[in-house]
Order: structure tokens, then sequence, then C-alpha cells
């Protein structure tokens, strides 16, 4: 079976700017994934996700969504998959009801199938009571649920969800991560974007993490975390004795075994220690270093690396 | 999950259904706001109509031949007017606010359809204001001039006409920003509707040859003339070909521009 995305060497380049906002971007996503692209904000996730739901035209390379070139036959590609927006693009003209049924239509579902789908999916999304009602007075993650409803009318082969939960309450977070995993066991390859860590580490088969354009690292989550930074952290708070100072403790630091870097955090004298081993196989080593040079340790907390960890290891800590 | 998914889809996408669903979403639209469109419509030629023709007339200004004249002016002026915003004002907002039109946008057709789409509609509801025009009227004015050979040129003027006003309202709408919807009423429609020769017959402006240059620019113009020609035969008019000709030329025109300023706005 052919990939559900595929994309190869991927270039746009805006006109009059003087960077590509895409530069030479490829992955795969297998069929039944759900495929995570992670980054910070202009990283160019929403502008990949354009060329391949048809609305962005590509510079160069190649893009496919279940098989047909998107740049080249768009029209059928648009039979294949669905976009959920990240801001509301329903009809407010029409009710969520009607939203539903003319998105068949324009997909061309006779009207006793475009009816009885409308009426299965509001009530999966937990809509069949205010199917009636005016668009408008639907609360954000009611728009949500809706858009999702909206974009499996045409059983697409492949979703695109653009931050799927940004502005969501709790509930309507857990409730989108079910229907969206429900949809991955229907055989629907979902890819959606997000800059979530959490959302991308619960929700993902496999993420891909974007800045500038390009792609800095594809795997599971947990192969991320374990490849990059290594299996976990020992943050430690600790004064330095007069005369030393923070970076030296570091330097001290970094030559106890199984540590394989280690980084100041904020300006208090915290200390970050990315280990290889178990955390707390180490906390008798550094305390041991630590107390060598006469160092007041205040504060040990053990932890294992985070997506977060990772993204900001890859994507660096500048505000964007 | 459901049997929704067992049972196989009898979906069968193709542009032109697409196109007829899309088509068919307007129409539902506009019916359900009818009322709404009716008065969108009706109630500016309508004062127009009542002021000019009947209080001017009471105060003796104007002569009863002058409301026969008006009327069908009128009528140019509300089938034009009609066709240009049912597309220029909804697209501002659907391509900025309320991105409403993605979903059409992401429907299974080539994406100047979309826009062919709108024209469409707008030519219908162009249509359908101007069939309303003719009994407002004649009620408004106690009779309304009516010529039965004229008939066939009347419709092609009307379907023309509104075609043209349809690709001006697809040139504006996506080339206006939503920050600038004012501005069109103040500086695009307003002289448009006073220089196009539905308040007076061009004819008439020998004498002020300057405005008759200006005129001359507005393909309402040539509208107003044709559908003049078409009812009231007897006023002096341009000559029906020319007002066709032209008409078609400007329809063309706007269309292109419109399409090219739709198609950068729909795809980036």
């Amino acid at each position: 079976m052919s990939a559900a995305v595929e994309v190869r060497d991927l270039v746009k380049r805006y006109p009059k700017r003087d960077v590509n906002a895409v530069d030479g971007l490829s992955f795969t996503v297998e069929p039944g994934e759900i495929f995570g692209l992670l980054g910070p904000n202009g990283a160019g996730k929403s502008t990949t996700i354009g060329v391949l739901t048809t609305r962005v035209r590509a510079t160069s390379g190649d893009a496919t969504v279940a098989g047909i070139d998107v740049v080249r036959d768009p029209v059928a590609a648009r039979r294949l998959f669905a976009v959920v927006p990240q801001q509301s693009n329903l009809d407010r003209s029409l009710t969520p009801r009607q939203n539903l049924a003319f998105h068949a239509a324009y997909h061309g579902y006779p009207r006793a199938e475009r009816n009885a789908r409308a009426a299965t999916l509001l009530d999966e999304f937990g809509l069949a009571e205010q199917a009636d009602v005016k668009v408008d007075w639907y609360s954000g993650g009611m728009a949500q649920r809706l858009m999702i409803a909206r974009a499996m009318m045409h059983e697409p082969r492949v979703l695109f969800l653009d931050e799927p939960t940004t502005g969501l309450d709790p509930q309507s977070r857990i409730f989108m991560w079910e229907r969206v995993r429900d949809l991955r066991s229907r055989g629907v390859t979902v890819v959606l974007t997000t800059h979530d860590m959490d959302e991308a580490a619960e929700m993902s088969d496999r993420v891909g993490i974007v800045d500038h354009g390009k792609l800095l690292a594809l795997d599971t989550p947990a192969g991320l975390t374990r490849g990059v930074a290594g299996q976990g952290v020992l943050d430690l708070s600790v004064t330095p004795a007069a005369g030393d100072d923070t970076d030296k403790l570091i330097a001290a630091l970094t030559d106890v075994a199984g540590v394989s870097r280690g980084e100041p955090v904020g300006n208090n004298g915290s200390i970050r220690l990315y280990v290889t081993a178990e955390p707390e196989t180490l906390i008798g080593p550094a305390v041991t270093v630590l107390t060598s040079r006469s160092a007041t340790v205040t504060d040990v907390h053990m932890g294992s690396t985070t997506l977060e960890d990772v993204f900001i290891d890859l994507t660096g800590r500048a505000l964007r | 999950m459901t049997d929704v998914d067992i049972r196989p889809s009898e979906a069968r996408p193709s542009a032109g259904r697409a196109f007829r669903a899309i088509l068919w979403r307007d129409v539902f639209v506009t019916g359900k706001e009818f009322w709404v469109f009716l008065a969108q419509v009706a109630l500016q030629p309508l004062f127009m109509l009542f002021v000019f023709a009947k209080v001017l007339n009471a105060g003796g200004y104007v002569t009863d031949d002058y409301a026969h004249l008006l009327l069908p002016g009128i009528v140019a002026l509300t089938a034009f007017l009609t066709a240009l915003q049912t597309v220029s004002f909804p697209l501002i907002m659907e391509f900025s606010f309320t991105r409403e039109i993605e979903d059409r946008l992401l429907a299974p057709l080539p994406t100047y359809l979309v826009a062919i789409e709108k024209l469409t509609l707008a030519i219908v509801r162009a249509l359908a204001s101007a069939v309303v025009m003719f009994p407002i009227g004649a009620l408004v004015l106690g009779s309304a001039p009516w010529h039965a050979d004229g008939l066939t040129l009347l419709v092609v003027s009307l379907i023309l006409g509104s075609w043209v006003g349809a690709g001006i309202g697809l040139a504006l709408g996506t080339m206006v920003p939503p920050s600038k919807i004012s501005v069109i009423f103040a500086v695009i429609l307003t002289p448009l509707m006073f220089t196009g020769a539905t308040q007076y017959p061009w004819k008439s402006l020998d004498s002020m040859r300057w405005f008759q240059v200006v005129t001359a620019f507005n393909p309402l113009t040539y509208l107003s003339e044709v559908v003049r020609a078409a009812v009231v035969p007897d006023v002096p008019h341009i000559a029906p070909w020319i007002c066709l000709l032209v008409l078609t030329l400007s329809g063309a025109l706007f269309t292109a521009i419109g399409i090219r300023g739709f198609m950068r706005r729909a795809l980036s």
C-alpha cells in the first residue's frame, strides 16, 4: 500500500520574501498513522499543510496525498482528504446539520445518504441535541467537533488537523483525543500540527519536528526523547562556594560517568543535567562532586526528558 | 462503528455536481433570507422612483413622460447593483473574517468554478430583482411602460448587464480588504450609480459634452440605454448592438480580472 502522505524536497517561497517558508522538506506518513508535525510559529507547518491541502502552490518538490499528486491533480486529491482548521470556518448561514449535509452535497453524496450520515455523525460527536440551532451559538469546542464531523462526511482517507485542541477545555480535549484515535482505528490517517507538546506525545505515533522550513527530527515520541537528550534529567539547585561559579560546577559534573551534558537553568544557580543512566543512580556521585567543591545543594529533582526538552533542544529558546 | 461505514457509499463526486451543490447552497440561503434580499434590492430604487417620478411630478417639476423614462433606467440600475453587491460584499467577508468560503474551495471542483458560481448566482439574483422592479414600479407610478416586441432584447441585455455587474463585484470583492468596505460605497458605488445614464437618456447629454464622455466609460450606461431601447424605444438611445457589444466586452474584461483576483486569494 502506498504512503498516505508523501512530501519530497518540498520548497515554498512566498513572493517578496528572502527566505523559503518551506525549505526542502521531505517526510512520509504511513496509512493509518497519527502523525504529528511540530514546530514553533512560522516554522513552515501551516505552509506544508497548505500545499498538501491544495491551498498553497508549491515552488518546487513533490507532494502526494493518498497516492494523488496534489500539485498536478488537486481536484482528485480533495476527494480523499479533509481539513479541520484551527479557527472556525463553518458556514454561518446554515445550521450545524445543514453544514454537514451541504458539505456532503459538494462531494456528490445523494440526499438520502448525506442526511443519514449527518444524523450519525452529529450523534457520534454529541451534537444531535443542538443540530438545528444557529452555528453562532456554538462554543469553541462544539464548533471544533462540528468541523471534524463535517470533515468525516465525505469519508476522507487522510485528515489534516491544525492545532486541534488549542483553546479547548480539558473535557473537550480528552473527547477530541478519543475521537482522533477512533478515526485511526477506522483506518483514517491523521496528520496534526501542534505546538502542544503533551498533545503531540500523547497522540502521535510519530512526530516530525520542523523549524525554518526544514525537518530537524522524525521519530516516535519515545524515540525522540531517548535519542536527543538521553534518558532523563537531574535538576540541582546549588549555591557555589566563594570563588567558584555555576559554569565550573557544570564542567565538573559532566565528568561524572552517566552525565551527557549540563546547562544552567535561570539565574539562581540551578543546573540541569541530561543523563544517560537512571537519574536516581547519579544523585550520589553528583552531590559528592558538589560537596567536594564546598557547594551547597538545596534541592534535587529527577525527571525524564519530555518532548518539550527535545523541542527546545532542537529549535532553541529564542522567541518567535 | 456504524452501518454508514459498512454500506458502500453512493457518492459520485464530480465537478458538475459540486458546482450545482454550491449554487444550490447560495440559492437556498437567498430563499431563507428572502425578505432581507427583497428589502436590499427593492428599497433604494423604490424611493428613487417615488421621489423622482412621483414627488417631483406632483410639484410640477417633471412630466408624466419622465416616469416612463425613469423606470427602465431604475430596472437597469437595480439589476446591475444587485449583481455587483451579491458578489462583492459576501466575498470580502468570506475571504477574511468568516473564512466560510474555505469549505467550498476544498470541494472537488476546479477553483475557478467557485468564482463562476458566484457570477451565476449574481445573475440569477439580479434577474429576480429586475423582475420584481416592474410590478413595484407600476404600483408606485400607477402604470409601467411595456413593449412586447422588446422582450428578447430586454432579457438578453439584463443577463449581460448583470454579468458585467457581477464581474465588477468579483474584481472588487477580491481586491478590497474588509477594512475598506465603506470606501467601496463612497468612491465606487455612488459614482457608478450616477454616471450610468439611469436617470437620464445618454442622448440628452449632447449639450453637456464632458459629462457625456464620462458616462460613456460606465458600463451601466449601456445597460440603461439598451433597456430603454427595449422598453421605451421612442426615447432616443444608443444603438442596441453597440450596447450589447460593450456589455459583452466589459463582462469578459471584469470576469477575467475578477477570476485572477479570486485565484490569488484562494491559492497562495
